[in-house]
């Protein structure tokens, strides 16, 4: 399955699960990365790592240890 | 009259807990309803500060926390249970607030309302307070305020904070909430396995803990509240928790997931009947923004070249306003030494305090400057994309992006840099960057290396020397803090992986009144806390130099100065000459006395206590290659580096000599002072260049000491930074003198 690591720039998708039960987990959780969630990936940082991305109405920045952990359903888009 | 009221008598201020998420304007609507007399709660063993303030209205008086902004009340660290146990009154010598205030951005509710769910929980009347409504209102959000307070079953009121609007009636709200019994019934209903867990646990710990605990404890592993069960005097209970989730899970209540699954999914099913939305979402100014400041090229400009900007205003512009304190510092020096007679006292007031208020106020400019920008760029939102991105570079030793500007201020100062580190929340690696932040070479060590290079390393050497060594100093620091930070960060630091999981706010114009009171907060409590202890280091450090101020033949030395400058200015007041010779010879006479002061100041210096003790000590810096007089200067640099050099001038019967004044490379070989130093034998290269590690990394500052101390709100802290960094510095200094002495 696709995680939000794996996702270009542009493309939008919608959360499955996420991996684990630990803090990292629970914070992501806390943020509305939650099941059933939309996200679109925004932008890059300069070296590629951390990530932006529009979430429920705001804009999140994550790394992509993060980000790989977020399992989702690729909905549409691709590169702008 | 209400129950309530007839217990509590009616002159009592009432308690308001004003609580949010970060970046939805909490501070400036706390700083529009408490205008008068705030003050800031510090709690042992937390490190987060909290400000409290009054309001009035209606002739009734009101108490006002501004609680830490945070995303959930799901503790992990005591930092983050003070919000807990405040509102739910257990914070000893607080009282329970009577109402909480839940300030949401209405232009993104959901995320904004897992908290207000929370809060709900607590049993604490809630009023909601919608702010940012224009921001909403331009990304096209439509917002029902009655409905919402309909299905939320508490007070919703539009506000904007940073125009002031609604404020009235949310006092009103306030005021109206405090009798009105808490909002139970509309709190989201967790699944029926959940909340017989609960009801058996709340059992189990035979009702002692608020519901709201136990429904944190099953929720949070390894949460605090699991941390104070460890505590608890219970046997048993951590193996029930355990199974108590393993029985959750098998039941489609896995932890920690149900808590957002719940909550998310009743604050969207809520929120579908009070916001509309449009067809398409607009592109906002945040969105055309952001695509030039997170840009790779365009925005990492944009970062580096405001960085400059805040580098050079913190390490040039402050110095002529640093310079005027000085000024203003040895004015009212000469005066104070004018009017006291010469003795113990004038000394203690001149030298003593004066000096020591000096090196408190000297770092007021840096400090405030640097809040300046500070407070502007987290106010308009760009502190979030400047931590963006700068992560990746920071990840490698270990902390986050939010570390580089408090990194980069310490290049100027570490005090202000420590001071930075407040946006971090994340408290292990905040602690990380406090530990490592005086590593970084800051310029109160450039006099001495200029000092050191100068005298050593200029002439005779290639051109290109005295700057290699400068710039390899500087990389000392670059090179050392890291590391440092990544072996805090593998041992004592050791913990969870910090998430770095950070809103991009919405951009917008930076209020003057929220950067005003940040950059004058900032400035206050430097002074206020550190102060003291600074002014305290500077007296005991002068009275181990004053002291004994009698040579071997009973005569004091202040005295014996005393008078020799009287006559100094006697000799300088006769300027009427009869020819060039008279004028030459009063010239000799005049610099004949000012040898001799300088004689007997470093007679008197060397055989002060400080003196004595560097004499003891001796042994110790022998590995180092320096002789007492070094070791004695190095002491004598306690309360701030810069002073070795003027201590140095001293004890070589040079005067004191002006750290300010040395800074040029090429004029410092011709002073007296380097002169004096090159023909001292025990000075050579290595021992320069030992001298100069050693200030390049160790702690002689007791301001940035002074400012852990209260950034940490702990002495743990301050020690362990001095402790690390003096064996670092002496580990550093042995390494190159033994190799330099060996080679040459």
């Amino acid at each position: 399955m696709l995680s939000v690591a794996q996702l270009q720039l542009g493309q939008r998708a919608v959360i499955a699960a996420i991996q684990g039960e630990d803090v990292v987990c629970q914070r992501l959780l806390e943020m509305g990365v939650c099941e059933g969630a939309e996200v679109e990936v925004l932008g890059f940082s300069p070296f590629g790592d951390p990530l932006e991305i529009r979430l429920r109405d705001y804009r999140l920045s994550l790394r992509r240890s993060e980000a790989a952990r977020i399992s989702v359903r690729l909905l549409t888009g691709g590169s702008r | 009259m209400t129950a309530i009221e007839a217990v509590r008598p009616r002159l009592q201020s009432r308690v308001v807990a004003l609580i949010g998420n970060p970046n939805t304007g909490k501070t400036t609507l706390f700083n529009a309803l408490a205008r008068m007399r705030q003050r800031v709660g510090n709690y042992s063993g937390v490190t987060v500060e909290i400000k409290k303030g009054r309001m009035t209205f209606d002739g009734k008086s009101f108490e006002i926390i501004d609680l830490p902004g945070t995303y959930s009340l799901a503790p992990r660290s005591p930092d983050e249970m003070v919000a807990v146990d405040l509102i739910l009154g257990q914070q000893p010598g607080e009282p329970r607030p009577d109402v909480v205030v839940s300030i949401v951005d209405a232009s993104n509710l959901e995320r904004n309302l897992y908290l207000t769910t929370q809060v709900m929980e607590l049993g604490i009347p809630l009023v909601l307070a919608l702010n940012m409504t224009d921001v909403a209102d331009g990304q096209g959000l439509q917002i029902d305020a009655a409905r919402l307070e309909n299905q939320l079953g508490i007070r919703v009121v539009p506000i904007q904070a940073n125009k002031g609007k609604g404020l009235e009636r949310l006092k009103k709200a306030i005021d109206e909430a405090v009798d009105c019994p808490p909002p139970m019934r509309a709190a989201p209903a967790f699944p029926e396995p959940f909340e017989r867990e609960e009801a058996a646990f709340g059992a189990r710990l035979g009702g002692r803990w608020p519901p709201f605990l136990i429904r944190r404890l099953l929720l949070d592993i390894g949460g605090y509240t699991e941390k104070r069960l460890a505590t608890d005097q219970m046997n048993g209970l951590r193996e029930e928790l355990q199974s108590a989730r393993l029985r959750l899970a098998s039941a489609g209540c896995k932890v920690p997931e149900i808590e957002a699954r719940t909550r998310y999914g009743w604050i969207r099913q809520m929120s579908a009947h009070c916001v509309r939305r449009p067809e398409r979402r607009p592109i906002t100014w945040t969105d055309r923004l952001d695509h030039v400041l997170t840009h790779k090229i365009w925005g990492t400009a944009f970062f580096l070249a405001l960085m400059m900007l805040v580098f050079q205003t913190i390490f040039a512009w402050a110095v002529p306003l640093m310079d005027l304190l000085k000024f203003g510092k040895e004015w009212l020096g000469e005066l104070l030494r004018g009017s006291l007679p010469a003795g113990p006292l004038a000394s203690l007031a001149v030298d003593g305090v004066l000096e020591g208020v000096g090196s408190v106020l000297v770092f007021l400019p840096q400090i405030m400057l640097l809040f300046a920008f500070i407070a502007i760029m987290e106010d308009c939102g760009y502190m979030a994309r400047a931590a963006f991105l700068m992560d990746k570079i920071m990840a490698g030793c270990g902390l986050s992006g939010k570390s580089f500007i408090p990194m980069l201020s310490s290049v100027a100062c570490a005090v202000p840099g420590i001071m930075a580190s407040r946006v971090i929340e994340n408290r292990r690696d905040r602690l990380a960057t406090i530990l490592v932040a005086p590593l970084m070479s800051c310029s109160a060590r450039l006099p001495v290396y200029t000092l050191m290079i100068g005298a050593f390393l200029t002439s005779g050497y290639p051109g290109w020397v005295p700057g290699l060594t400068l710039f390899a100093m500087y990389l000392i620091g670059l090179l050392v803090a890291p590391l440092i930070a990544l072996l805090l960060k593998r041992t004592i630091l050791r913990g969870e992986t910090p998430v770095f999981v950070m809103e991009m706010p919405v951009y917008k114009r930076p209020s003057l009144r929220t950067v005003l009171r940040r950059v004058l907060d900032s400035g206050w409590a430097f002074v206020r806390r550190a102060g003291t202890f600074i002014l305290a280091s500077m007296v005991l450090i002068w009275a181990l130099l004053y002291f004994p101020r009698e040579d071997e033949q009973g005569q004091s030395y202040d005295l014996q100065i005393a008078k020799l400058r009287g006559d100094l200015s006697n000799l300088k007041q006769n300027t009427k000459f009869e020819n060039d010779d008279a004028k030459n010879a009063i010239e000799d006479a005049a610099q004949a006395i000012e040898k001799t002061i300088a004689q007997i100041d470093g007679e008197w210096k060397r055989n002060s206590y400080l003196g004595r003790i560097g004499h003891t000590l001796e042994p110790v810096v022998k590995p180092l290659g320096w002789d007492w007089k070094i070791g004695m200067a190095a002491l004598a640099s306690f309360p701030a580096r810069e002073v070795v050099v003027g201590t140095m001038g001293i004890i070589y019967n040079m005067g004191k000599v002006d750290s300010g004044n040395i800074r040029d490379l090429e004029q410092v070989g011709a002073t007296p002072l380097a002169k004096a130093l090159q023909e001292d034998k025990v000075f050579t290269v290595p021992v320069a260049l030992s001298l100069m590690i050693f200030f390049a990394l160790c702690c002689q500052c007791t301001s940035t000491l002074a400012v852990i101390r209260r950034e940490t709100n702990s002495w743990r802290w301050p020690l362990f930074t001095f402790g690390y960094m003096t064996v670092l510095a002496y580990l550093g200094a042995l390494l190159v003198y033994q190799v330099g002495n060996g080679l040459s």
